[in-house]
């Protein structure tokens, strides 16, 4: 009835799952079905009322036997449709830093008539999340991983459950969304330095950008701080527009990994972090200068995304 | 102070544990039933569980309380007793999901516990509410995290056990059944079962006749049988000991020598089980039930004690000749006295046997003796001292049917007449609506049996010539007023008594059909549905089957019938669209709209092009139509319907 016995389902079993993306729809070919121990308990308990009821000829000992065994046979199917022919997608994965735990949301859609009670959710060997999936419904549940070292972390592989509804079975499918969480290097506690000692530098200094000389307007970006946005003309009507201004005080920073000869490459970029963090913080215009790429000075939220992930993926991959 | 109830998974156990101990309560010692009582408060009120050694400690003591209370640790009421009290006291160290698991199990084994005691309708009934409610616990336990909702719980409980049902019929008629039982019953399995003693003293009967249960139904053949013929000949007692009566142990060379001297009788008879080895039959039976052979002084004995409820066919001749040509042993035995005590009894039958002119005559004396003078039928006699006889017959003449039926034997034998004591039941209830006779324990009965030359052994009812109206009405009518009756022989008003036969011909049905259900009715199924000689093997395939075609049946239902809520039908329709194509290879990409979807399947197959744009584009005006209009739909329909493509082989 389930196909337990050909062969990609084999290949499931012993874990070799395809990557896939997109949404899955958790078909007949990839729920599976097992007994629990508490299944094998209560199977054993039942032989026991069966035996009993057979020596002392009980004719409803072997009613209540019977149905309670066909209750637990029954239970087979519900444990089943718990879980089959639901709809499993990803939802957008937020930048970690490491040491942070990293969250994979799932959006799990149940478009059937029934509803679905606690589905389990869980990374291999975690402890799980259950979520209830009203019929028709889209919930969002999370799968945490902790976030150990900088780079990608991939969610892998991570198991869809249920043991309801009476815990005697459990069905289950594996599955593989491919999506992966990028980890930013763990900020260093080493402050990015007095800034005047940087401004003497005159070589990193391109352009400045500063609060003393209101130069013009441009529209609003994410993370343009709001002491910049002119309240004024967004009364006027005429949008969010920030205000940027062009004076000598502030100078644009290069953030150089050579600057941090003597270091090894993680505490450069752990340095080199904390360093985009402060710097963004100060609304700083800034670039950063690592071996083989360099982004040209800027500021926002946007930017600083671009900075981390350029030191998060340092040395992975190419690009 | 108010306490709001919530409906927690603690609540709901406790509830569940309530249940399913209760009916045990009444028969446990207090103090098992008040350390229920303790835990579950304590559990209700989550008070701070005790530390393990305390419990262990309170464990031994349970257990050394029990074998306190009943000297035992095994068998059937230490046995429950043991389970209740150790269950309670796991309430106590539940703390995880697996604690809680066994509690729920151990609580499904305990409701097959009373059925030992009790098997009748309203326990079913109680027992599968109370399955209800643990299967609502455990499903309650299954839901981590956030309590689900009772409603919610309790209506899933209902449809699994109500899916379980089928599965449990299918199970219960075909799964092989074996007689039991496979081993040696504990000592007590069979106490409290009621029914005639194998001796019989002054009271013995009278306080059985108080009892309204059932003894057995019979369903005859043909006529029943009139009142005065309704003797139930149970144990015949030939011993007296002074005080009472009982059979004699030594086995007695078997006798023949039955006559019949009118119609024969048959009937089925349903036994309740009384824990001893005789039957009983219509006075007197000639073709015997199996397993069964007849004794020498013609009482039916079954191989077995009877401890189930037994079911048996046989034929008697209430009208019959006996033991014409008697053995010695028979005679002497019947012929018996104490060497001393009841000396005016002795003498009295002395007396008639010199002064009357035969054996027949002493009869008589003695019936008018007891029909003339001032004798009196009643329940509760005086008590009797060393002399039972003397004073019964001389002094206080109140008595009930054993007083009349002793005295009378001893009467006789002291006349120098060979007699005897039969037991058994007397009368029986018509039951209109189930067309048999219902005999309970308040027709106990003992009577006399005299062996007269030329006539063999001789019924005699003395309590016949005290009291006509117990043989020809029964017990209730023959009491005088005032005396305390059994409740079931009260005469009560015609619909209730209506009720109380109904209600007795749906429990019958119950013993037969459900309670019966045995191997033997197994086989007359089974021949019934064609299957002559079914092996152990053919049982089994057969029930695999069985249950897996309900299985599959009910997967159908729930798995392949679910009809996506919310949806457009017009949504619907052009799902089906592309199932049908991905049959042929052409698989939608779930980010495909419907127009690139049809080109590509133009593409990838000019034949379908077509087909495919039309119902794509009747699919899209249908969907983003502001009002669809039905006729539209009935026709994407038809197109989808009529959209076969076949499959181009590679």
């Amino acid at each position: 009835m389930f196909r337990l016995f050909n062969r990609p389902v084999w290949r499931r079993i012993f874990n070799r799952i395809d990557v896939e993306h997109g949404s899955i729809t958790l078909d007949r070919k990839r729920v599976f079905i097992l007994p629990t121990p508490h299944g094998l308990m209560f199977a054993a308990v039942l032989l026991l009322m069966l035996v009993g009821s057979i020596n002392y000829s009980l004719s409803l000992g072997f009613v209540l036997t019977f149905l309670l065994g066909g209750m637990a046979l029954v239970s087979i199917l519900h444990t089943y449709r718990n879980l089959a022919q639901l709809t499993v997608s990803a939802g957008k994965i937020m930048p970690v830093f490491a040491g942070q735990p990293a969250s994979f949301p799932l959006f799990l859609t149940n478009s059937s008539s029934t509803e679905r009670y606690a589905v389990g959710v869980t990374p291999e060997k975690h402890h799980p999340q259950f979520v209830d999936v009203p019929a028709g419904a889209t919930v969002t549940t999370a799968l945490t991983l902790h976030a150990p070292q900088r780079g990608i972390l991939r969610l892998g592989r991570f198991t869809l459950f249920t043991r309801f509804p009476l815990g005697l079975f459990r069905a289950w499918s594996k599955l593989d969304l491919d999506i992966a969480c990028i980890v930013y290097p763990q900020p260093d506690t080493a402050r990015l330095p007095q800034l005047a000692g940087i401004q003497g530098r005159g070589d990193r200094a391109i352009t400045t950008e500063g609060r003393d000389d209101f130069r013009g307007m441009r529209p609003y970006h994410t993370g343009d701080s709001l002491r910049h946005v002119a309240w004024k003309a967004l009364a006027q009507g005429r949008g969010m527009l920030t205000k940027q201004f062009s004076g000598q005080s502030r100078p644009v920073l290069w953030l150089n990994w050579d600057d941090l000869a003597g270091m090894d490459t993680e505490s450069r970029l752990s340095r080199l972090c904390r360093w985009v963090l402060d710097a963004q913080n100060a609304s700083l215009s800034y670039g950063l200068r690592i071996p083989d790429f360099t982004i040209e000075p800027g500021n926002g939220e946007a930017h600083q995304r671009t900075c981390l992930e350029a030191l998060a993926l340092f040395g992975i991959k190419d690009r | 102070m108010r306490i709001r109830l919530k409906l927690d998974n603690n609540t709901w156990l406790l509830a569940a544990m309530a249940l399913a101990i209760a009916p045990h309560a009444t028969r446990l010692p207090i103090w098992i039933t008040l350390l229920c009582l303790g835990v579950g408060t304590m559990r209700l009120f989550e008070v701070r569980l005790p530390a393990r050694w305390l419990l262990i400690t309170l464990a031994a003591a349970t257990a050394a309380g029990i074998y306190a209370s009943y000297h035992t640790l095994f068998g059937r009421d230490a046995g429950v007793a043991l389970l209740v009290a150790m269950l309670t006291l796991k309430l106590l160290e539940s703390r995880t999901l697996r604690d809680s698991m066994l509690v729920i199990f151990i609580s499904y084994f305990l409701v097959i516990t009373h059925f030992l005691y009790s098997q009748t309708i309203p326990t079913g009934l109680y027992l599968l509410l109370v399955v209800l409610v643990i299967t609502t616990t455990l499903i309650g336990l299954n839901h981590p995290g956030r309590q689900i909702e009772p409603r919610k719980q309790l209506r899933i409980a209902t449809t699994l056990l109500g899916q379980a049902v089928p599965v449990m019929l299918v199970l219960f008629l075909f799964f092989p059944r074996v007689p039991g039982p496979l081993w040696g019953m504990p000592g007590d399995a069979y106490e409290g079962m009621t029914g005639l003693s194998d001796s019989m003293a002054p009271g013995s009967i009278s306080k059985l006749s108080q009892s309204g249960a059932v003894a057995f139904r019979v369903a005859f053949d043909g006529q029943t049988p009139r009142p005065d013929q309704r003797y139930w000949r149970g144990p015949v007692l030939d011993f007296f000991d002074g005080r009472s009566w009982s059979a004699t142990t030594e086995p007695v060379p078997k006798q023949a020598g039955i006559t019949a001297t009118g119609d024969p009788v048959s009937y089925t008879l349903t036994l309740e089980p009384h824990n001893k080895r005789w039957l009983l039959a219509l006075d007197l039976p000639a073709e015997l039930p199996t397993a069964s052979r007849l004794g020498a002084s013609f009482e039916l004995l079954s191989d077995q004690p009877v401890r189930q409820r037994l079911r048996y066919r046989a034929v008697s001749y209430p009208d019959y000749q006996a033991g014409l040509i008697p053995g010695a042993t028979e005679l002497i035995r019947s012929l018996r006295l104490p060497s001393y005590g009841n000396p005016k009894t002795r003498e009295m039958g002395n007396a008639w046997k010199r002064t009357s002119k035969g054996d027949a005559e002493i009869v008589r004396r003695a019936l008018e003796m007891f029909q003339n003078e001032a004798f009196f039928y009643s329940l509760t006699p005086p008590l009797l001292g060393a002399n039972s006889v003397d004073e019964f017959l001389f002094n206080s003449r109140r008595g009930f049917c054993e007083h009349y039926a002793g005295s009378f034997v001893f009467l006789m034998r002291a006349a120098g007449m060979p007699a005897r004591v039969v037991t058994g039941y007397q009368g029986g209830e018509s039951n209109p609506f189930g067309n048999y006779l219902i005999v309970r324990q308040s027709d106990a009965h003992a009577w006399a049996e005299v062996w007269l030359k030329n006539r063999g052994w001789v019924r005699v009812d003395p309590t016949a010539a005290v009291a006509p109206r117990r043989i020809e009405s029964g017990l209730a009518a023959a009491l005088p007023a005032g005396e305390p009756l059994p409740l079931l022989a009260q005469v009560d008003s015609a619909w209730l008594m209506k009720l109380r036969m109904s209600w007795d011909t749906l429990n019958n049905d119950w013993n037969q059909w459900v309670l019966g259900y045995g191997q033997e009715r197994q086989y007359d199924l089974l021949s019934r549905l064609g299957f002559e000689m079914a092996s152990w093997k053919e049982l089994t395939a057969g029930l695999a089957a069985g249950v897996g075609a309900l299985l599959l049946a009910f997967s159908g239902f729930m798995l392949w019938r679910r009809v996506p809520v919310g949806a457009d039908p017009a949504a619907a329709i052009y799902q089906r669209f592309c199932r049908k194509l991905a049959r042929v290879g052409i698989i939608r990409q779930p980010n495909e709209g419907a127009a690139d979807f049809a080109q590509r399947t133009a593409v990838l197959r000019p034949d379908l092009a077509l087909s495919a744009a039309s119902i794509s584009e009747l699919y899209i005006a249908l969907r983003y139509a502001p009002q669809p209009n039905p006729s539209d739909l009935r026709q994407f329909g038809q197109r989808v319907r009529d959209f076969r493509p076949y499959r181009i082989k590679s």
